[in-house]
């Protein structure tokens, strides 16, 4: 029933569409994340950096030396460019811009989270490899979170998928482009703000991580990536802003699916460019704004947070099957 | 080869085992000490290969003659002839066993010191390989039966091998050999209740019988409580923790990635083969014990700090996840979804495959960490990879391959049972609606968890720096062990890059429809209309990284990676190595939020100043977590038996002449019967 892997007209478009998700990536992550600090900022009475200072900040990074101590081991200098690959991978294979997808690689639910899960662990390591307290509380610290996020993640997921049939982010996506009542039902909604929470925990975001706190016992993500310098440490950045791309590009394209073009047309592209880069923008903003008012939740809390998501995540697929 | 060819491989290989495990005996014991390892360890990984090549033959080829055992046993019932002849599902298993002896040996040879590699050591360990690849080749109960014991003997004399030098040894031999013959009398009961009921031995005249109703139920749970004892699933997996760690490395391996799998086959044997037609509570119960010892496994190895003991726990969270898969199976076959029930089983295939992989290298690889280091406790270790490459990177790949990471066999075995999970229609079915979100929950919980106990085993032990001097100490482990090591974790990476062809073999072995590959490499599973092609993946990351690799290069000529004795350290001097996350730290979070579950002491010793009180001048921090299922129900059953014992006593005061007045009264009774009759 799937053909086998040539060159033909499919195989070439969906390489299309990846190039343009990667392209999309790397182009509006840094816009993305310097839109939300710059809304942070305003709210706040500050000024801020400016929309372009996240790639400022990468630049200079990259164009510095890094430093090693002695009887370091190698994961010290590929962690960095693993985590930016995966994201880059995750990127590829999440429905951004359009849901034709590679025919032999589609984006399937649980290739994607493994993908997700590669950096996580590339990160960790990272962490531990530091061989500081610091480093390793943050190890400690991020792998709990991710393991407690898993099953929210699968089982909202999962959700979404019962009416489709099938666990390709992008069918879904597609399914419920062709369907918009199906946004609305409580099954939608409820999996829609697990997923939310999902994110936030993933990318390290308010209440549950702190992004910009140099606050020693706070720190979850900063903690990991303390040691790292120069190159480095813009690499680290990178990656951890594109898996934010990644992740809220998902749930913007599942809640709203509206301008994701079916294939590779050009114009269906453009449009679909557009609106992804619209929809991450202004949700980017939102959450931004939203995290003005927020505090930081207590690390032991987080679990609490998390369960909470985990009940929606399975009250969703259990109202999934008396709903469809 | 045809198939008939294979047939006769298939007799051939099962006398070569038999043979071969012969000469491994004779080579320990005749052999000078000096070349005992090399020759006895040689003539075992000959027997793991011809297992190996067995298994793969009986799996391809037509169903073989096979070999007759001329032994007749004085049974009271009707007795079918011994006979060893493998079906496709034992075939599997044979394969499994065999190539898990093979590396084992291998490593065993480089590796067996002390009493281990003593005249009795081998012969021990030979008659354990034998016994072990002839479970799954049995054709009948007795043959079944026999096997199982010279496994079960055969381990329990290797697993004391240590027993003079480490007192925890014999306690952990003792825990081994109750638990073990308390699986041999449940599986002798529920082989004799189906044989007396089939009216003969043979699993042909059990399968042939169509039994049903309560006998089957009652042999079902006998010989699931037996089988799950052998495979170390909870309440009956308190042997696991002990055995493991205590056994010598290459054994620990062969135990935990082959014998607990024999637990597995026996299960998959009764609900495949002799009783297929379950009704719906068996599956529910197999999900129940499988779910809940994943979940429970997974957890304790999160907590511990002892490398052995983590993997042990973790086998029962891999054993715990292909029996619910087997459960899975059940239900969806007993619901009429034959489709999604085909690919249950043949995730539950690739899991025992996939584990047998990576929880050998796993183990090997924890053995020449003992043997570098002398030391099995995470707290201790550190910075082991710049000292011991070759062991750190197939770690890595089996840590990959625990934690369910692409591109390893553990990914593709989760990812066949997830699709199971999620492709299953619930809709018509309340009880399905029910267990399968339920199910997928527990799964995901435990990958996660996994990954955590993954990344804390590999990060602590391997990464930043020494914490004592035995690991700075550490050294490379010798050729043997490394070509064990590094063709152990070569099979998790093939398993994983090309599941296709190997998933099309193991289909055969269960009944799974539309399974095929695709691009050579990549599996589809048509029942559920899915497609995994990691080749394509990988080939997809390499577009990814291979630019970004040379933009690293570039930037790097610009501005070299500059060494400094003293990095960051936050901000100030590195400092000791003392002040790193261990292991202990590492799943402190995870024993805060499962506290209830995980039940841990925690004492705090502070040593105050001679001086002043309010000086410090040391604090212990110890931690212990106990097994809450060993706490709660063991210790009890023990107390309780040995009260009852102590009652005996009253009895029995060593008097001779109340022994006499015993015989005498005894003998009253009986011949007051006998009148009376």
């Amino acid at each position: 029933m799937i053909e086998a892997v040539g060159l033909d007209s499919g195989v070439i478009d969906s390489v299309l569409v990846i190039v343009t998700q990667l392209v999309l990536a790397i182009a509006v992550t840094p816009l993305l994340i310097g839109v939300m600090r710059t809304t942070r900022a305003r709210l706040e009475g500050r000024v801020g950096g400016g929309i372009g200072q996240p790639w400022r900040d990468v630049a200079k990074l990259l164009s510095k030396e890094p430093l090693r101590a002695p009887g370091s081991t190698p994961v010290l200098t590929t962690a960095p460019i693993l985590l930016v690959a995966s994201s880059l991978l995750l990127c590829a294979l999440v429905p951004l811009v359009s849901t034709l997808a590679l025919a032999s690689v589609p984006g399937d639910l649980f290739v994607v989270v493994s993908v997700l899960l590669l950096g996580t662990v590339a990160l960790a390591l990272l962490g531990l490899e530091s061989g500081t307290a610091f480093g390793g509380m943050g190890s400690s610290r991020h792998m709990t979170i991710a393991a407690l996020v898993e099953p929210t993640v699968l089982l909202s997921i999962y959700a979404l998928s019962v009416p489709t049939g099938t666990s390709a982010l992008a069918s879904i996506v597609q399914a419920r482009k062709l369907d918009p009542t199906s946004l609305l039902n409580p099954v939608s909604l409820l999996s829609i703000v697990a997923l939310v929470v999902v994110v936030i925990a993933e990318t390290g975001r308010l209440p549950v991580d702190n992004p910009s706190t140099h606050l020693e016992l706070t720190m979850v993500h900063e903690a990991m990536i303390l040691e790292s310098g120069g190159r480095d440490l813009g690499w680290l950045e990178f990656g951890s802003w594109l898996r934010l791309t990644a992740l809220l590009g998902l749930v913007v394209n599942l809640a709203m699916p509206w301008g994701v073009a079916a294939d590779a047309a050009p114009l269906g592209l453009l449009v679909g460019l557009v609106t992804i880069t619209a929809k991450l923008l202004v949700t980017g903003a939102l959450l931004a704004a939203a995290e003005v008012f927020m505090a930081k939740l207590r690390l032991f809390r987080v679990p609490e947070l998390l369960a909470g998501s985990f009940v929606l995540a399975f009250l969703s697929v259990s109202a999934s099957y008396l709903v469809f | 080869m045809t198939p008939d060819r294979l047939a006769a491989l298939v007799d051939v290989g099962l006398l070569a085992q038999a043979l071969l495990g012969a000469l491994a005996v004779l080579f320990a014991v005749v052999v000078p000490r000096r070349v005992r390892n090399a020759a006895s360890g040689s003539a075992l990984v000959a027997v793991g290969v011809a297992g190996a090549i067995t298994g793969v033959a009986a799996l391809l080829g037509a169903p073989a003659a096979g070999l007759r055992i001329p032994l007749a046993l004085p049974l009271a019932g009707p007795m079918d002839p011994m006979l060893l002849a493998p079906d496709r599902l034992g075939a599997v298993f044979m394969a499994i066993a065999g190539m898990v002896v093979a590396l084992s040996a291998l490593f065993g040879i480089g590796y067996a010191h002390g009493a281990a590699a003593s005249r009795t050591g081998w012969t021990a360990f030979a008659v354990f390989a034998v016994g072990l690849q002839f479970v799954p080749a049995a054709a009948d109960a007795v043959t079944f039966l026999l096997a199982w014991e010279l496994m079960a003997g055969g381990s329990t004399v290797l697993l004391l091998a240590d027993h003079a030098v480490r007192e925890p040894v014999r306690r952990a031999t003792l825990w081994y050999a109750v638990m073990t013959h308390l699986s041999f009398l449940l599986l002798l009961t529920g082989f004799g209740i189906l044989a007396a009921a089939a009216g003969g031995t043979s699993w042909a005249t059990m399968a042939g019988a169509g039994l049903g109703g309560p006998v089957a139920g009652v042999a079902f749970v006998l010989l699931t409580a037996g089988f799950a004892t052998k495979a170390g699933l909870v309440p009956v997996h308190v042997w696991l923790p002990r055995a493991h760690p205590e056994a010598p490395s290459h054994m620990s391996a062969a135990m935990s990635a082959a014998m607990v799998k024999m637990g597995v086959y026996g299960i998959m044997m009764v609900v495949l083969r002799l009783l297929p037609e379950g009704p719906r509570w068996w599956a529910v119960l197999l999900i129940a014990l499988g779910a809940g010892s994943a979940l429970y496994g997974i957890l304790q190895a999160s907590v511990q700090s002892d490398l052995k003991r983590l993997l042990a726990y973790s086998t029962t969270e891999n054993v715990g996840l292909v029996v619910a898969a087997v459960g899975i199976g059940v239900l969806l076959r007993d619901s009429g979804q034959d489709g999604v029930a085909g690919v249950a089983f043949l995730a539950a295939l690739l899991l025992a495959v996939s584990h047998a992989a990576f929880k050998t290298v796993l183990f090997l690889g924890a053995g020449s960490v003992l043997h570098a280091t002398g030391e099995r406790d995470l707290d201790l270790l550190g910075g082991l990879a710049s000292r011991m490459p070759w062991t750190a990177t197939a770690f890595g790949i089996g840590a990959m391959g625990a934690a369910a990471l692409p591109v390893t066999s553990g990914f593709v075995a989760e990812w066949a049972l997830l699709q199971a999970l999620v492709h299953a229609d619930a809709r018509a079915d309340r009880l399905v609606a029910v267990v399968m979100p339920v199910t997928m929950a527990v799964v995901a919980l435990t990958v996660g968890l996994g990954l955590l106990t993954f990344v804390k085993a590999l990060g602590i032990g391997f990464l930043a720096r020494p914490r004592t001097r035995a690991a700075a100490d550490a050294h490379e482990a010798g050729i043997t062990m490394r070509a064990a090591l590094a063709v152990g974790s070569l099979l998790v990476l093939a398993l994983g890059l090309a599941p296709g062809p190997v998933s099309v073999a193991l289909a055969g072995a269960v009944p799974a429809g539309g399974v095929s590959t695709v691009a050579g490499t990549g599996l589809v599973l048509d029942a559920v209309g899915v497609v995994l092609h990691p080749v394509g993946l990988t080939l997809l990351l390499l577009a990814i990284l291979v630019p970004l690799v040379v933009v690293n290069v570039v930037l790097a000529r610009r501005h070299p990676r500059r060494d400094v004795g003293l990095a960051w350290g936050s901000g100030g001097e590195r400092t000791s190595p003392r002040m790193e996350y261990n292991a202990t730290s590492y799943a402190e979070p995870l024993v805060r939020v499962f506290g209830s579950s995980l039940q841990a002491t925690r004492s705090v010793e502070v040593v105050r100043h001679e001086q002043s009180p309010l000086l410090v001048s040391q604090v212990a921090f110890t931690q212990e977590t106990v097994d809450v299922v060993e706490e709660r129900i063991y210790l009890p059953a023990a107390r309780r038996a040995e009260r009852f014992g102590d009652l005996a006593r009253t009895v029995q005061n060593g008097s001779i002449h109340r022994y006499v007045g015993f015989s005498f009264a005894a003998l009253v009774v009986v011949l007051v019967v006998l009148a009376l009759w």
